[in-house]
């Protein structure tokens, strides 16, 4: 076992799962125990943590503070369709290369004795772009880098295969260079929004969260802690009429995100409590589609606002 | 207890837990149940939440298998101990009827001699039997039918990618890793410039099958084009739909069509049952379509229309499915019945979102469907716009 070049330092380590959700909360993150293990299970085992659920439950946050908690930095590959090596891994600098070339033919310095030289020359770190796969994996002082492969389901398929073998080894061979790995692994967080299935061979190497929407009480939590301005029963209301929302069977339903925005919006128009004309002017922070907006209209705002006061008092 | 003791423990219960799960229909490949083993050493097996969110950060990867998962958790941990735990069987193995004849392959085989005509007569037979509505098909018939779908070829319209692949001649973006490579050649004189452009790819074919009541003499033939979709080319997805919305690609990709199609069946709880298309729909558009899995696909729905549920949501879903999609093609069984109109109010509420709509009651009205899949794969999208207005003429 190689386990001796995995250890990671002890200061990041957590020794429990009450250690993370502590540690996530002091970084103004509230994990509920399934996401708190899972994330032990990952920093303990040394497993990339693959998040899936919808989108606006705060799956790509996850990263961020694992980065700002364990001071590591945080690398961020955002997936695209036709995202293909040389924009995740790395890139010879090949405008560079070629002025290498020009430069050596007009001093002269291309001889045929020469050229296999100039040629290994063209393969040199300096013209290296280190994309954020080789960037995550390189060697690094301090706490290991946390790369965010973000919405990995917007890549295709062959890039799958691509980040399953980089993933495997925690390691990236470049022909001309030889083989990069990290002494300690990045702490790796992928994240889908389910637009497709992932191929379960990238999900097996992983650890495997699906991101809920959170319950009603830590949803107020979550609100409170992200939006610190916010009158405490705003932000019991505004969390009851989301989670009723949520109900409602929208297209898009608003995430943990919205309800932030929206308790900002809502404070910001100077609103200590909810009501229906202030609804009704920021219903767009909540809901992203006319037809649901319209669909929370027809249901009736003063049933939504009257029941997110009742629900928010006690 | 010493460490040994809770290891063995651990190890004991991981193996055990993960066979319950696999009973009851779950994949668990034996690398996630080592993680499950190394999970448990890390939260310790004495409390129930540590080892339930251990064992679904380690066995489960898909949400959809979080019920059975569940389920199984409660039964195992709280029945913990008896060796004799068993998972009720889930619901016995269907056996089909649609079992491919061997009698009639060996006919063909068998007489050496005579092999030419039996052939030709086999041939006229099965352009006759092309022709037939599946309703009227005999067992036998659908077998050989189900035999033909499986010679379907399948190519879909295609569109551009945003990969880039080099190319011979000038393309979109300079290649410069091949130029440099090429310069190489000749003392790092940049001689020739070699390009990339955007690649094709096929675009993904959702077909959402209809398999209620009213559809049951189509369904199963139905069901064998969609296998032979699936085996044909990859980025194929199905779904059938019925009171309940499933998905069964993952079903279909055995290469053997009966083995396949006795793997769908018992996933499909409500075959024969009543329709809501609206919000079979619904619930595509929802959990799949909108967000990704038809967008800028091609989706196939056969079905003949009858609908219990509400029209107007099946009117605001399909509106709804034909915004994302790059063609919305409706293949309607009983289009082919003389005199029909599109009256059913489910069909009427979904034809102004069609880019086309076609029959489907027999093999050729299918092999049809292929070949327009393919036809078009080649021809301008846009040709395809108008396609519905002659087919919807009411008759007489």
């Amino acid at each position: 076992m190689n386990s001796d070049q995995r250890q990671f330092p002890d200061s990041v380590a957590p020794t429990s799962v009450d250690d993370v959700v502590l540690a996530l909360h002091r970084n103004e993150y509230l994990a509920d125990e399934g996401l708190a293990t899972a994330i032990f299970l990952a920093l303990t085992l040394h497993r990339p943590l693959f998040l899936e659920g919808e989108a606006g439950v705060g799956k790509t946050e996850v990263a961020k503070v694992l980065s700002r908690w364990l001071g590591g930095r945080l690398i961020r590959l955002q997936c695209y369709e036709g995202i293909d090596s040389s924009q995740a891994v790395y890139e010879w600098d090949y405008a560079r290369q070629l002025l290498h070339l020009r430069t050596a033919e007009a001093t002269g310095a291309i001889t045929t004795a020469t050229a296999e030289s100039v040629e290994a020359e063209l393969y040199d770190p300096r013209f290296l772009i280190r994309r954020p796969l080789l960037e995550a994996l390189s060697p690094t002082e301090g706490p290991p880098p946390v790369l965010l492969i973000d919405e990995i389901d917007r890549a295709d398929d062959e890039f799958e295969a691509f980040l399953l073998e980089a993933l495997s080894d925690y390691s990236i061979t470049i022909p001309e260079l030889g083989t990069i790995k990290a002494a300690q692994p990045p702490i790796v967080v992928l994240t889908s929004n389910r637009t497709r299935d992932v191929h379960d061979a990238l999900k097996r190497r992983c650890l495997y969260h699906w991101v809920e929407h959170p319950t009603f009480d830590r949803e107020v939590d979550i609100v409170k802690l992200r939006a610190p301005g916010v009158a405490d029963g705003l932000a019991r209301q505004v969390a009851a009429a989301v989670e009723s929302m949520r109900a409602f069977g929208l297209y898009k339903p608003p995430g943990v995100a919205e309800s932030i925005d929206w308790a900002l919006s809502l404070a910001a128009l100077g609103r200590s409590e909810i009501d229906e004309r202030s609804v009704a002017a920021t219903l767009g922070t909540v809901l992203k589609y006319r037809e649901d907006q319209d669909r929370v209209t027809d249901q009736g705002l003063p049933e939504l606002v009257r029941q997110a006061i009742g629900r928010g008092a006690r | 207890m010493t460490a040994d003791v809770a290891a063995d423990q651990s190890e004991r219960m991981a193996v055990g837990f993960s066979r319950v799960l696999r009973q009851a229909g779950l994949r668990v490949p034996a690398s996630a149940t080592i993680n499950f083993v190394e999970s448990l050493g890390r939260v310790g097996i004495n409390e129930r939440a540590a080892v339930y969110w251990a064992g679904r950060a380690t066995l489960v990867n898909r949400p959809e298998d979080l019920v059975t998962y569940d389920g199984c958790f409660a039964a195992y941990w709280d029945r913990q101990g008896g060796e004799t735990l068993r998972i009720e069987e889930t619901s016995p193995p269907v056996t089909l009827a649609l079992d491919l004849d061997d009698d009639e392959d060996d006919d063909g085989s068998d007489d050496a001699d005579s092999d030419g005509d039996v052939q030709a007569i086999r041939f006229s037979r099965a352009e006759i039997l092309s022709e037939k509505d599946f309703a009227h098909c005999s067992e036998e018939e659908l077998a050989e039918l189900g035999l033909l779908m499986s010679e379907l070829r399948f190519t879909t319209y295609r569109r551009r990618s945003r990969r880039q692949v080099p190319v011979a001649g000038r393309g979109e973006r300079a290649d410069l890793r091949r130029t440099v490579r090429w310069a190489l050649r000749h003392q790092g004189e940049a001689m020739q410039r070699a390009f990339t452009d955007k690649a094709d790819r096929p675009r993904r074919l959702v077909l959402i099958l209809d398999v209620s009541g009213s559809m049951e003499p189509y369904a199963r033939a139905l069901i064998r084009f969609a296998h032979a979709a699936v085996v044909a080319r990859g980025r194929v997805e199905v779904f059938v739909l019925g009171t309940r919305l499933t998905r069964l690609t993952k079903h279909l990709t055995s290469r053997d069509p009966d083995a396949a199609i006795r793997r769908a069946f018992p996933e499909v709880k409500d075959w024969a049952g009543g329709t809501r298309l609206g919000e079979g729909l619904q619930e595509f558009n929802n959990n799949w379509g909108v967000r990704g899995l038809a967008r800028g696909a091609v989706v196939v729905i056969l079905s003949d229309g009858w609908d219990r549920g509400d029209v107007g949501l099946l009117s605001s879903e399909m509106e709804r499915l034909h915004r994302v999609t790059h063609q919305l093609i409706w293949v309607n069984p009983l289009k082919a019945t003389p005199g029909y109109a599109p009256l059913a109010a489910g069909m009427s509420a979904a034809l102004p979102h069609l880019d086309r709509f076609i029959e489907g009651h027999s093999y050729a009205s299918l092999r049809h469907l292929a070949a327009l899949l393919s036809d078009a794969a080649t021809g301008p999208a846009s040709a395809t716009g108008s396609a519905v207005g002659p087919g919807v003429g009411v008759p007489g």
